[in-house]
């Protein structure tokens, strides 16, 4: 049985890897699962310098999904190029290393001092709901997409991964877009922007009043933006957007993704992405599949 | 791998005062690992509730390698967990956070409301000189259990027990000479301990509480202001599931 799928000449052991934002860098999850096990670990989005993030409470819980709006809290690239590469290099998976920024100036800054780091891809978060300027702005117009995708491809010696915002009319102008600045593929879909109020308090659930919206709630969604977007474009696709299980994951590779991300299933259960890896397996022995690339697009 | 995610048996469960409920959970040799001021990730059997609910560890029994948990009912997940009966079983992942330091000079717990049950294992394990001060709104529950740990003090708001008033209004009618203040409740409160502590200049461990979503440190949901860089993103922000929930009064800003 043949699992292995290739993301822009990149060879993942399976097509399970994570969700920026739910995982960190894999270090906290570590003591619970065997990152071995992982196709890949796509970290938490890194920025140039770092990041505070958002006032709490940061998160909410809505039915079968939950608000966040963390507002991309992190170390900034020098910390993580220190203690977070080294971490990860220690497992057999590969890695994936979402940036996030404000400015052009600050995606080229941290994807720059990246660029001769063991690292296997890049994920550009052009997409979070969170942030006042910057991130989904860039996301949200498809010649915005389609400029900064050739920027960052320009400078950057890894190959990347656009990650795309649902929150727009039309999602497969995003992906051609993205597609014509020259990424290597698509990352689909962030968060869908929502709201939650507390009656009792009469106020907002979480101090940023928006968040986004992630989990099961969003996955029909996420499915039709994956499905649409792989007909649009020829660029591999990694599927995100409420997997909680191997069949979710299936649903997402026969929409035409070639890999999938687990996030918020991680806080459900922690062991979710080992599960939907053996999951997978088992659904291939059951049918008989030789080859998980046979199932990529299949409908 | 010390954190654990588990299917505990539930051995018994009661109410212990309106919507305040008491659970003990076969946890097998989880047990014997935790520490005082640690807590579980609890779990819904509803899919549609996809965030486990932290709630803090009250007691430990080693030896029949069980826990209890005492929580208040505050929405559809505690309500939840407030139907389940002995021999059901619920998920939890397992002990989480730091814990209290103990100390061995003479230390006074003060705790409010829902803030009161993990005092209840740190009184035990603690062995010194103890004053215990719990506050409540009106109805008591777990007051009884302190006793043979210490000198127990009962603030009441409506004066229905103890002394009318809150914890600290129960502090400086009693007097206090501990060196350490040990503290768990709502946030106005703990933001009296610390005040308290500084002008008394007492050492004051405070127990922080925020909605989380992983429980383990990496979706930096729960985060709190740190008065120095956290070590993890070096913002001044700690995680109060992973750094915490136990925090020197003095590290952080509440």
């Amino acid at each position: 049985m043949n699992t292995k799928i290739n993301i822009a000449g990149v060879e993942f052991k399976n097509p399970v890897t994570t969700a920026s934002g739910t995982f960190g860098s894999g270090a906290e999850y570590s003591e619970l699962v065997d990152l071995n096990r992982l196709g890949a670990v796509t970290t938490k989005g890194v920025a140039h310098i770092p990041w505070p993030g958002n006032p709490t409470p940061r998160i909410a819980e809505t039915h079968s999904g939950m608000l966040n709006a963390i507002g991309l809290q992190n170390p900034g690239v020098d910390v993580f190029i220190r203690r977070d590469i080294p971490f990860l290099r220690q497992f057999d998976t590969k890695i994936i290393v979402n940036v996030c920024g404000k400015t052009i100036e600050e995606y080229v800054d941290a994807v720059r001092r990246l660029s001769d780091e063991d690292v296997d891809l890049l994920e550009i978060n052009i997409s979070c709901p969170n942030i006042k300027e910057g991130g989904i702005a860039f996301g949200q117009d498809a010649r915005a997409v389609e400029a900064i995708t050739k920027i960052i491809k320009d400078h950057s010696k890894h190959p990347i991964i656009m990650k795309l915002s649902p929150n727009v009319t039309d999602i497969t102008e995003m992906a051609k877009a993205a597609e014509a600045g020259g990424a290597d593929a698509l990352s689909l879909i962030n968060t869908i922007t929502g709201m939650k109020i507390d009656i009792h308090k009469r106020g907002f659930a979480i101090a940023n009043k928006t968040g986004g919206l992630s989990g099961p709630a969003i996955k029909p969604v996420a499915v039709r933006m994956v499905y649409q977007s792989a007909q649009a474009v020829r660029i591999p696709i990694i599927g995100i957007g409420g997997i909680c299980t191997a069949e979710d994951a299936i649903e997402f590779i026969m929409a035409g993704a070639t890999a999938v991300a687990v996030g918020t299933a991680n806080f459900t259960n922690p062991y979710a992405t080992v599960e939907i890896v053996e999951g997978i397996e088992a659904y291939m022995n059951q049918y008989s599949i030789k080859d998980i690339n046979e199932l990529i697009g299949i409908i | 791998m010390s954190i654990k995610k588990i299917t505990a048996l539930v051995n018994s469960q009661k109410e212990l005062s309106e919507g305040i409920y008491s659970m003990w959970l076969s946890v097998g040799s989880m047990a014997e690992e935790v520490k005082p001021g640690q807590f579980i990730s609890v779990y819904s059997n509803d899919n549609s509730r996809l965030l486990p609910r932290p709630i803090s560890i009250c007691e430990v029994d080693v030896k029949r390698e069980a826990i209890r948990i005492v929580y208040r009912v505050v929405g559809d997940g505690t309500r939840e967990f407030s139907k389940i009966r002995a021999h059901d079983s619920i998920s939890i992942m397992g002990p989480l956070g730091n814990g209290f330091e103990l100390t061995k000079e003479p230390a006074i717990l003060i705790a409010g409301g829902i803030g009161i049950p993990p005092m209840l294992e740190l009184a035990k394990r603690l062995d010194c000189e103890k004053t215990i001060v719990l506050g409540y709104k009106d109805a008591l529950f777990l007051a009884d259990e302190f006793v043979p740990y210490g000198k127990v003090i009962i603030a009441t708001e409506d004066g229905s027990a103890g002394i009318k008033g809150n914890v600290i209004d129960a502090v400086n009618v009693e007097g206090n000479s501990a060196k350490t203040i040990y503290s768990c409740g709502p946030t106005p409160m703990l933001r009296a301990v610390a005040a308290y502590a500084k002008e008394n200049h007492i050492t004051a461990w405070l127990s922080l509480e925020e909605r989380m979503a992983c429980g383990v440190g990496a979706c930096l949901a729960c985060v709190c202001k740190s008065k120095e860089k956290d070590h993890h993103t070096n913002v001044n922000n700690k995680r109060i599931c992973k750094d915490g929930p136990v925090f020197n009064a003095l590290e952080v800003e509440i």
